[in-house]
């Protein structure tokens, strides 16, 4: 008997030590709340399109945006889709991000360029009339940022344009025709520039200089390589968080933490002591396996995340409670020390599982796994939830088998 | 043994004067609801300005609802604004008083706060649909999911009640993540009901001889122990949260330690004898 035992003590050894190992050498993934970061959701304006084409639209918004934000550089964006009733929306979340403002102008962008001869000929800029010529910015092969070299704009940063084979012959002629009249490039609708043509351009490349300077230069470069947005969208829920408020959380959620388990391991071995120690042993281990599991599957880690986590751990020493408060009552009742200890893990073991399942069974609910459109789809909800059922089925481990192993292992060795 | 039955009218008593406070005060003050349902800005700066004159500034360039200083920062709440709006506060207040920083920036429509209590009330019902029926099976017999769900309703009942008499004297506000902490304490509360419920089963299983109401004393006096040892290591945790997790967590912290104190006493001195009173006077 004894000797199988140890196998399972190896076991628990072993998993120990591999969670100690994911903990040593796997990132823990931080949320926007821990390390600062725009949480965004967008709404799509979809008025002008068609029902049916909607689903695509949005995709492509999607897809967009997330090339956007690649190409800002962003570590590990997060973007996804939601229809909620007639709404289109998009979830998007940059962590990390030092300049939220710009990023967010970056994102919500239309970004639609387009071509515009003069129809007038006088020279204020205010009066002119524009008419479109059909080069736009799906004609464009790719932008770029340089800095003007020489004349009065000199150091000045401008966005180089280099047109498709077809966008180039369309250019080319559009130059031909408006030899020393001004050609007005317009970004959603807004005049950015109108340079004079002076003379015909016949190799596909052109450059905008407005009122640039290297930041919004670059944006507009990003913006243009990526394509523009098939829709508008307009932002209905912006949520900024800097990355001191984001590291004093951390700070705090730590000490709250450490503070909250000691506390929680005194109470548990003035209470039960031996029993009581193994208990804490199983619940350090339970500490280890719960943030393994977060580094391996990865869940983010917010301070919601971090509530459900401490959470738990109260939770996971309920199964131990269970269990020493059934084994004095057997021993009280004059049951011989193995026998009692057997039939508390037993016995409390059904009281475990049927209460654990419904913790289970809301937990998923909020996790909405499925991603069911009527049911919660808050990130941070999730986060809590995920958190607290990774902690439940954890401590269903640790609680029975964990605990289990080491008390016969320790606790029968002191009284037989 | 303690005839725990003994006292019902105690209990009762005990919660119907909590629920009722609370229940009043919901019907006059309400839940005072924070931007995830209402909807709004909110916009906390660091900035060396004092306050009277910061609200000037503040108001002439957002709708500014209420400003507030927290420690070292500013909290100022307004409609909703977008960052052109915000941007432009911060780049006035920067030429008026100097170095500002942002903390932290939140904006919500309008239309966000009806989803998230739709979807919480769907979520709710699905909880409760499921507890309902997973009782059942396990207890054979409905009565046992109907008292567990009373029980839980207790529980929410009371935290909703704390929090709008919190809302009404501190100004303390309920958002999503008050919603996850309920939702929370539900779980917990069933949690805490079944291990009594499966105590009554096993007992009445070993004395079948036995009334309903000695076998109820006997299962809340064998597991009073592990109850109250068990609630008090998660209030451990969650007093440590309370006092040094920060504040914006703080709130939510707390909707849980009431409720897990709530729960914890619901169990015995609601859930149980409820059941006992249907059972014995069938």
């Amino acid at each position: 008997m004894k000797k199988k035992w140890s196998v399972k003590l190896l076991l628990i050894w072993l998993i120990t030590l591999a969670a100690a190992g994911v903990n040593w050498f796997r990132p823990l993934k931080m949320g926007l709340d821990l390390q600062g970061g725009a949480h965004l959701v967008l709404e799509t304006d979809m008025s002008q399109i068609d029902v049916s084409a909607r689903a695509e639209a949005l995709n492509s918004v999607k897809e967009v945006i997330g090339r956007r934000v690649d190409l800002y550089g962003v570590a590990e964006p997060l973007i996804q889709t939601a229809q909620v009733g007639g709404s289109d929306r998009l979830i998007v979340e940059l962590p990390g991000i030092e300049d939220i403002d710009q990023a967010v102008a970056l994102i919500g962008q239309t970004a639609q360029l387009d071509f515009r001869e003069s129809l007038t000929v006088e020279a204020s800029a205010s009066a002119m009339v524009f008419s479109s010529t059909g080069l736009t910015g799906k004609d464009l092969k790719k932008a770029g940022v340089s800095f003007a070299g020489s004349g009065v704009q000199s150091g000045q940063a401008v966005v180089d344009l280099e047109f498709t084979a077809d966008g180039a012959k369309k250019f080319a002629g559009l130059t031909q025709a408006n030899v020393g009249k001004p050609l007005a490039i317009f970004l959603d609708d807004q005049l950015v520039t109108a340079p004079i043509v002076n003379e015909p351009i016949l190799d596909g490349r052109a450059q905008i200089s407005g009122n640039f300077d290297a930041d919004s230069a670059s944006q507009l470069a990003v913006q243009l390589n990526a394509g523009a947005l098939p829709v508008p969208v307009k932002i209905i829920a912006q949520k900024n968080i800097s990355a001191t408020l984001g590291a004093a959380s951390i700070d705090q959620s730590l000490k709250a933490g450490v503070i909250g388990l000691v506390l929680v391991s005194l109470f548990m071995v003035s209470l039960y002591r031996l029993p009581g120690l193994i208990a804490v042993v199983g619940l350090i281990i339970y500490g280890l396996i719960t943030l393994s599991l977060y580094r391996l599957i990865p869940v983010t880690l917010t301070l919601p995340g971090i509530a459900g986590l401490i959470l738990s751990v109260g939770m996971a020493v309920d199964s131990n409670i269970l269990i020493f408060e059934r084994f004095k009552e057997e021993r009280r009742a004059g049951r011989p020390f193995r026998l009692a200890l057997e039939l508390a893990f037993g016995r409390a073991w059904d009281a475990i599982k049927d209460a654990n399942i419904t913790t289970i069974a809301v937990s998923l609910i909020l996790i909405n796994p499925f991603n069911l459109q009527w049911l919660n789809t808050s990130g941070m909800v999730r986060g809590f939830a995920l958190t607290l059922l990774l902690g439940v089925l954890t401590s269903l481990f640790t609680g029975i088998f964990v605990t289990r192993t080491l008390m016969r292992q320790f606790l029968s060795k002191r009284y037989d | 043994m303690i005839n725990w039955f003994k006292y019902r009218v105690f209990y009762f008593g005990l919660s119907l004067v909590l629920i009722a406070g609370g229940s009043y005060s919901l019907l006059v003050n309400g839940l005072k609801l924070g931007l995830d349902f209402t909807g709004g800005s909110l916009l906390e700066l660091k900035v060396n300005a004092p306050i009277g004159e910061l609200q000037t500034v503040a108001e002439a360039a957002i709708p500014l609802a209420s400003l507030q200083q927290s420690n070292d920062s500013f909290i100022l709440r307004s409609r909703a604004i977008d960052s052109a709006q915000k941007m432009q506060l911060t780049e006035t207040l920067k030429i008026k008083f100097g170095e500002v920083s942002e903390i932290r920036f939140e904006t919500i429509g309008p239309l966000l706060g009806q989803e998230l209590i739709q979807k919480t009330l769907i979520g709710l019902a699905l909880a409760v649909l499921f507890i309902l029926v997973y009782l059942a099976y396990r207890f054979r017999d409905k009565t046992f999911g109907i008292c567990a769900v009373l029980a839980m309703l207790h529980d929410s009942l009371i935290i909703l009640g704390a929090f709008s008499l919190l809302g009404a004297w501190l100004g303390v506000e309920i958002d999503a993540l008050f919603v996850t902490a309920v939702l929370t304490i539900l779980s917990f509360s069933v949690h805490d009901t079944i291990v009594l419920y499966d105590r009554i089963r096993e007992d009445r299983r070993l004395y079948p001889q036995e009334t309903m109401v000695n076998i109820a004393n006997r299962a809340i006096s064998e597991t009073m122990t592990r109850s109250v040892n068990n609630s008090l290591t998660i209030i451990f945790m969650l007093l440590s949260l309370f006092v040094f997790g920060g504040e914006t967590t703080r709130w939510f912290v707390l909707a849980l330690l009431i409720g897990t104190v709530s729960g914890t006493y619901s169990s015995p001195f609601v859930a149980v004898p409820l059941l006992v009173l249907i059972k014995r006077n069938r």
